[in-house]
């Protein structure tokens, strides 16, 4: 249960190369999003956020948590993961820097536009990665957008 | 309440309770109360699922009878392009078109050729540069109502352009005025229809004020006069009808083929719309220029007021589309000026529906999602739909929005959980 009675935290738990279930977190919480009446094109912003998201802890990681939390001013995504950590995070910000292996790449990713996506559509992104250990990624995406 | 017009409805006294349709339901827009089915309205998309799973027939479409064709002093019947896979292919198509004209009809217009001039119109729209990707057929109104309640960040993908059953009842009431001599209000046109949700778009257009069309017939309730007339009609006049390519859009697959577009999705039946919808709004369909989704498996020759298995149908429209010949008999030049004047664009905005909204007030509709979440996870999550809801979690809903209430769980695990409203 919730200290404050406005906020809705959701919590899912990714597994590492379970691309049977991939999709899933971002799916639900795009379903609440659509119940709470949240305009459709901030839906779609946090969609692809958390989507890209669920889907480096997927391919990149040794698994990982994805963290939503829904306040009627802003919605908050931490997807945290257990390693291996990213090397080089300005690197890995470039659009089209990847180091997806060919078989996920003939899966349709490693286009290298996950990361770029989500600065692109979020408020605030802040990453926390540390080789060896693992990744946070944070975002912040505001109810009253001041993207267009 | 014209805004929620629909056309399938439910016949209480053929109804005893049995869940199937609330099952199967793509939208969970039907409940059991009290051993009957209750469609919620706001949610229905008229795609004809639950007429198609009923066992004792009691989910049906409400569409007219031959009668209505004597409010008119002249009638004409649009024949949709699904009609060309619903009888057996030793059947000349003119016999046919001349067994539904002697129904009472005076006039008989082929969907098929409305379907060539919406290929040469969407050809130019696509043509232009600012079209959100992937491009959205406008043909199912199933999907169309699915993107307005569930999908609206997609509404802008839509294509706008009329459907062909619009363009053919705009068309052939023109030309019948003008060669009769005939105001507006003496010409019915009637769509011969294999589709709920056609005829549903008819009374709640989308993308257009009015429709074109003044009343829509089931196939399957004038199936046996057509072909008793065909197979006894002894003059048959030779009819203008439809290109193979216009034919064509009957079946999942065809408009893109008519389109000549290559990078093109084509899905049916309303599940895998779905999917791949919600693939398209996380941005991962943007590389695909064109998308062709159609609620029922096949495309229309799987709609569910047809007669003919959709499968055999549909082999049956692939025959006559190798034999006919790909040449439109239209004008094309004419149908450009059309086009650029605007004629066969939709007007008006498609709208989104909130539907699935818990509260105006986001403060509350975050607080009912904790209450929606805390008494799903107090069930059993067997999802059985005894309680009449589809499921453990649309109950929970339910009972948050005060339309149930816990007792309706017939196995409520904890009898004594106290959960208020
Ligand atoms: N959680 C993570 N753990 C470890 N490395 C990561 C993680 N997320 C991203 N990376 C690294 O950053 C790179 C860029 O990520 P980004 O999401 O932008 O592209 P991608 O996942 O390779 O391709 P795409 O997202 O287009 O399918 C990845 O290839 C990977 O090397
Ligand atoms: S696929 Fe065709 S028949 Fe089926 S709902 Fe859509 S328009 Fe109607
Ligand atoms: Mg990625």
């Amino acid at each position: 249960m919730n200290k404050k009675d406005d906020t809705i935290k959701l919590e899912y738990d990714i597994i590492q190369n379970d691309f049977v279930r991939a999709g899933e977190a971002s799916s639900n919480v795009k379903k609440i999003l659509k119940q709470l009446g949240i305009d459709s094109k901030i839906i779609r912003r946090v969609a692809i956020v958390t989507y890209e998201a669920e889907m480096n802890i997927v391919i990149h990681s040794y698994g990982g948590k994805l963290l939503v939390e829904i306040s009627s001013k802003k919605i908050e995504i931490t997807a945290k993961d257990n390693g291996p950590g990213i090397e080089d995070i300005e690197k890995a910000m470039q659009e089209g820097f990847s180091t997806a292996s060919n078989e996920i790449r003939e899966l349709g990713f490693g286009a290298g536009m996950g990361l770029p996506n989500m600065k692109k559509c979020s408020d605030v992104l802040k990453i926390d990665s540390e080789k060896g250990k693992g990744t946070t990624v944070y975002m912040e995406i505001f109810m009253k957008s001041n993207q267009n | 309440m014209k805004e929620y017009f629909h056309s399938v409805i439910l016949d209480e006294t053929k109804c005893n309770g049995c869940t199937n349709c609330m099952r199967r339901c793509p939208t969970e827009a039907i409940r059991i109360k009290d051993k009957k089915a209750h469609i919620i309205k706001e949610r229905c998309i008229d795609c004809g699922e639950c007429i198609r799973v009923c066992p004792y027939y009691a989910q049906n479409s409400a569409t007219d009878d031959l009668n209505k064709l004597k409010e008119y002093k002249f009638n004409i019947a649009i024949v949709p392009f699904s009609m060309y896979g619903q009888f057996s292919s030793d059947l000349d198509m003119d016999k046919i078109f001349q067994g539904i004209k002697s129904l009472g009809f005076d006039y008989v217009y082929d969907e098929a050729h409305a379907a060539d001039i919406a290929t040469i119109s969407i050809k130019q729209e696509i043509k232009k540069t600012d079209l959100p990707k992937p491009i959205i057929s406008s043909l199912c109104p199933a999907v169309l109502r699915l993107i307005q309640i569930n999908f609206p960040s997609l509404i802008d993908n839509i294509i706008r352009i009329e459907s062909p059953m619009e363009i053919a009842g705009r068309l052939a009431k023109k030309k019948v005025m003008d060669e009769y001599n005939l105001d507006s209000d003496e010409v019915g046109v009637f769509y011969l229809t294999h589709c709920p949700a056609k005829v549903t778009s008819i009374k709640n257009p989308i993308g257009i004020k009015n429709s074109y069309i003044d009343g829509a017939i089931a196939i399957k309730r004038i199936y046996g006069d057509i072909l008793r007339n065909a197979t006894t009609v002894k003059k048959v006049e030779s009819f203008s009808k439809g290109s193979s390519l216009g034919i064509g859009w009957a079946k999942v697959g065809g408009q893109s083929e008519a389109l000549g577009i290559e990078n093109y999705i084509a899905v049916d039946g309303i599940e895998n719309v779905i999917k791949v919808l919600e693939e398209a709004e996380l941005g991962k369909l943007d590389n695909i220029d064109y998308i062709e989704a159609m609620a029922c498996v096949g495309g229309c020759v799987g709609g569910p007021l047809t007669v003919e298995n959709p499968f055999i149908a549909k082999s049956r429209i692939r025959r006559t589309i190798e034999e006919k010949s790909k040449i439109m008999r239209v004008n094309e030049e004419e149908i450009l000026n059309l086009y650029k004047e605007g004629i066969f664009s939709l007007t008006e905005e498609i709208e989104a529906k909130g539907i699935m909204k818990l509260d105006e007030d986001i403060k509350m509709a975050i607080r009912k999602i904790e209450k929606i979440k805390q008494i799903t996870d107090s069930l059993p999550g067997l999802d059985c739909g005894s309680c009449g809801a589809p499921t453990c979690r649309a109950l929970a809903e339910d009972i948050v929005l005060g339309y149930a209430t816990i007792d309706n769980c017939v196995f409520r695990m904890n009898k004594s959980t106290n959960i208020s409203k």
